[in-house]
């Protein structure tokens, strides 16, 4: 561990191989995040299932590319089908878990991720799996310093998508009437907007978001069966970071977060790089109820 | 309390014919000795999980930490007391040079089960202060993360056997069956786990938990110290968990850092499931939560073989969505007079009406 510190100290190129890297990936980590905070807004519920979606978007791609299709047409096919089983799990389940004690909806959509990752275990296996791209790498400093084209390829694609995503939620009439269902949704189904269609919309919207985050991902980083439960942790810690419906933060929190998961997998070693995640997730949420209990005591 | 009327005058009656079945079961049926030693661990596992969950409204993810805190903890005692723990498990625990006699075998047992319950124990009285500070999901997401991150940590310590885990001690022959004797162990376990539990929630702390489940910031200001409450509660709980892992590293003899001790994907919802499924909140309904639990376990995996894990998960989604309340709460609301709330009456006109 400190030998890896030293090798940084030695190395400052090499800081800025973690630094690249961790913002690269951040562009994945805030899509899922953006849905989850979108699903966490509007219907009081978080979704356990969120990395799931994640891995099942991936897996898609992976179908694809494995019978010889472009990787990159998967994204809309994986955002279509994952808009489609968010609707269908949100009619079918969600729906009854809407309203009730938080709890129980975490329960339920941790159910769900159980069953999703044990079918994808079952039907793509349990190996990591990725997408070859076929694009090469840019280095820089003789070499000291390596980007990898397809990770750049998807950061930009993400950060487009997710974009997209905050005109449809600003501009459009479907995205103001969730925003009007995640403020007050009594006033806005007594103006006539169907709450549960809305609801819906919002679970399957969040769906296809991570469908496509998925897809993109699968072309630059491994996906696995079994990994999704690190996708939703880290949204879930994001966004409590950031808070929820705000673009810029979620994104610069992704980043943030995507940075110190790479500096802490080189120091610490990539062993212990997913105990880092659920790690920082504890020491995030024992900051905020210390900062919390602060805020209360000067209150008094 | 009202539904104490159905119970109260056969309770003692069917306590004493539940352990009398107890005490018969391995030898009426041999054949499921270790899946019967398995229920009553998992009795335990959702007693405790409810003392929190259930009575004290404190939902907890990541209770599965004690249980894997437990299993090492154990381990590494029974090993640790006559052998060079990190020698035995570069060793795998196998070989010849190993071997540990009946006396050692026992007190390696007894002593593990003790250090691992206060092991437990410590860890909790450590976390809780920090972590039962947080409210509803915060608290789950928190104790969730607090489960896998353990389970990590514990694969790279190589000490422990790292990714590669860890095997209890090898049982002397000349102790004839061990699987009856880890039966009775977790029996005894699973009595004073209820024993305890009963006698608990029959006190004032009782009482307090239901007050910080019901309304905690009233509870405070009633001059209820409920920081305390919490962390005692959860001590409690985590002292049941530890001992209970540590017969269920024996049982299962391999210890795996992600898939046996710290599995949060599994045993970590499955105690939760059980609590839920049997209704959590009362001291039943964990207890037949865990017996209905095991059946249809075994039962996916005698015959959804491949499938099982899938089964389980549909199980967790179903209790969840349209059976939170459980058996007991079932019967209680469909079979227990004179003790509907004014909510349920309004609830049931409300059905009637076109």
């Amino acid at each position: 561990m400190v030998s890896n510190l030293l090798i940084l100290y030695e190395a400052p190129p090499l800081a800025l191989q973690l630094l690249l890297d961790g913002i690269l990936i951040g562009a994945v980590f805030a899509l899922a995040a953006y849905g989850m905070a979108l699903v966490w807004g509007v219907t009081n519920i978080i979704n356990i299932a969120q990395g799931e979606f994640v891995m099942l978007g991936g897996f898609i791609a992976v179908a694809f590319a494995d019978h010889g299709l472009p990787p990159l047409f998967a994204v809309p096919v994986a955002a279509a089908a994952l808009y489609g089983l968010g609707w269908v799990l949100f009619q079918t389940l969600i729906v009854h878990v809407i309203g009730r004690d938080m709890f129980n909806s975490v329960l339920a959509t941790f159910g769900i991720a159980i069953v999703l990752q044990q079918l994808m275990g079952r039907v793509f296996g349990g190996a990591d799996r990725i997408v070859e791209s076929g694009l090469g790498t840019w280095s820089f400093f003789d070499g000291l310093v390596t980007v990898v084209q397809v990770k750049v390829l998807v950061f930009v694609y993400c950060l487009l998508l997710g974009v997209a995503l905050a005109l449809f939620l600003g501009r459009s009439r479907q995205g103001q009437a969730i925003r009007a269902t995640a403020q007050e949704p009594r006033a806005a189904s007594a103006l006539g907007i169907k709450t549960r269609q809305i609801y819906a919309m919002t679970y399957a919207l969040n769906a296809a978001i991570c469908g496509a985050a998925g897809a993109l991902a699968a072309n630059a980083y491994t996906i696995h069966a079994y990994s999704g439960l690190s996708y939703t942790i880290r949204s879930f810690m994001i966004v409590v970071v950031a808070g929820v419906g705000n673009l810029a933060g979620v994104a610069s929190a992704a980043m943030g977060l995507g940075v110190a998961e790479s500096f802490a997998g080189f120091i610490l070693g990539t062993q212990y790089q997913i105990a880092f995640v659920f790690g920082l997730l504890v020491a995030v949420l024992v900051f905020r109820n210390w900062r919390l209990g602060r805020q209360r005591r000067t209150l008094q | 309390m009202p539904h104490a009327k159905i119970f109260g005058s056969s309770r003692s009656l069917l306590v004493a014919g539940l352990i009398g079945l107890g005490l018969l079961a391995p030898l009426v049926a041999p054949g499921h000795q270790s899946q019967l030693t398995e229920l009553l661990l998992f009795i335990v596992f959702a007693l405790a999980w409810d003392l929190v969950g259930g009575q004290m409204g404190y939902n907890s993810f990541g209770n599965v930490l004690f249980v894997g805190v437990g299993m090492y903890a154990s381990a590494i005692v029974q090993v640790g007391l006559f052998y060079d723990v990190g020698r035995y498990t570069e060793a795998k625990g196998g070989g010849t040079q190993f071997l540990f006699d009946v006396p050692q075998f026992l007190t390696g047992l007894g002593f593990g089960i003790l250090v691992a319950a206060i092991m437990a124990g410590l860890v909790a009285l450590l976390l809780g202060s920090l972590v039962l500070r947080m409210r509803g999901h915060y608290f789950a997401i928190c104790t969730l993360g607090l489960g896998i991150a353990a389970g990590q940590v514990a694969a790279g310590i190589p000490w422990i056997g790292g990714g590669s885990g860890m095997l209890t001690p090898n049982p002397p022959a000349a102790l004839g069956d061990v699987g009856l004797l880890l039966y009775y162990l977790a029996l005894l376990l699973a009595l004073a786990t209820f024993a305890t539990f009963t006698w608990l929630l029959s006190t004032r702390f009782g009482l307090a938990l239901n007050a910080i489940r019901d309304d905690e910031d009233k509870a405070d200001a009633m001059g209820l110290a409920t920081h305390g409450i919490k962390v005692t509660a959860w001590v409690i709980a985590a002292c049941f968990l530890g001992a209970a892992g540590a017969i269920y590293g024996n049982l299962v003899r391999f210890i795996d850092p992600t898939q046996t001790a710290f599995a949060g994907a599994t045993i970590g919802v499955w105690m939760i499931l059980m609590a839920l499924l049997g209704g959590s909140g009362t001291l039943l309904g964990p207890v037949v939560g865990a017996v209905v639990f095991q059946l249809f376990k075994e039962l996916f995996w005698t015959y959804l073989l491949g499938w099982q894990r899938v089964a389980l998960g549909v199980l967790i989604v179903a209790v969840a969505v349209f059976f939170p309340d459980g058996i007991v709460g079932f019967a209680r609301t469909r079979f227990g007079r004179g003790q509907r709330s004014e909510e349920d009456t309004a609830a049931a006109l409300k059905e009637k009406a076109p």
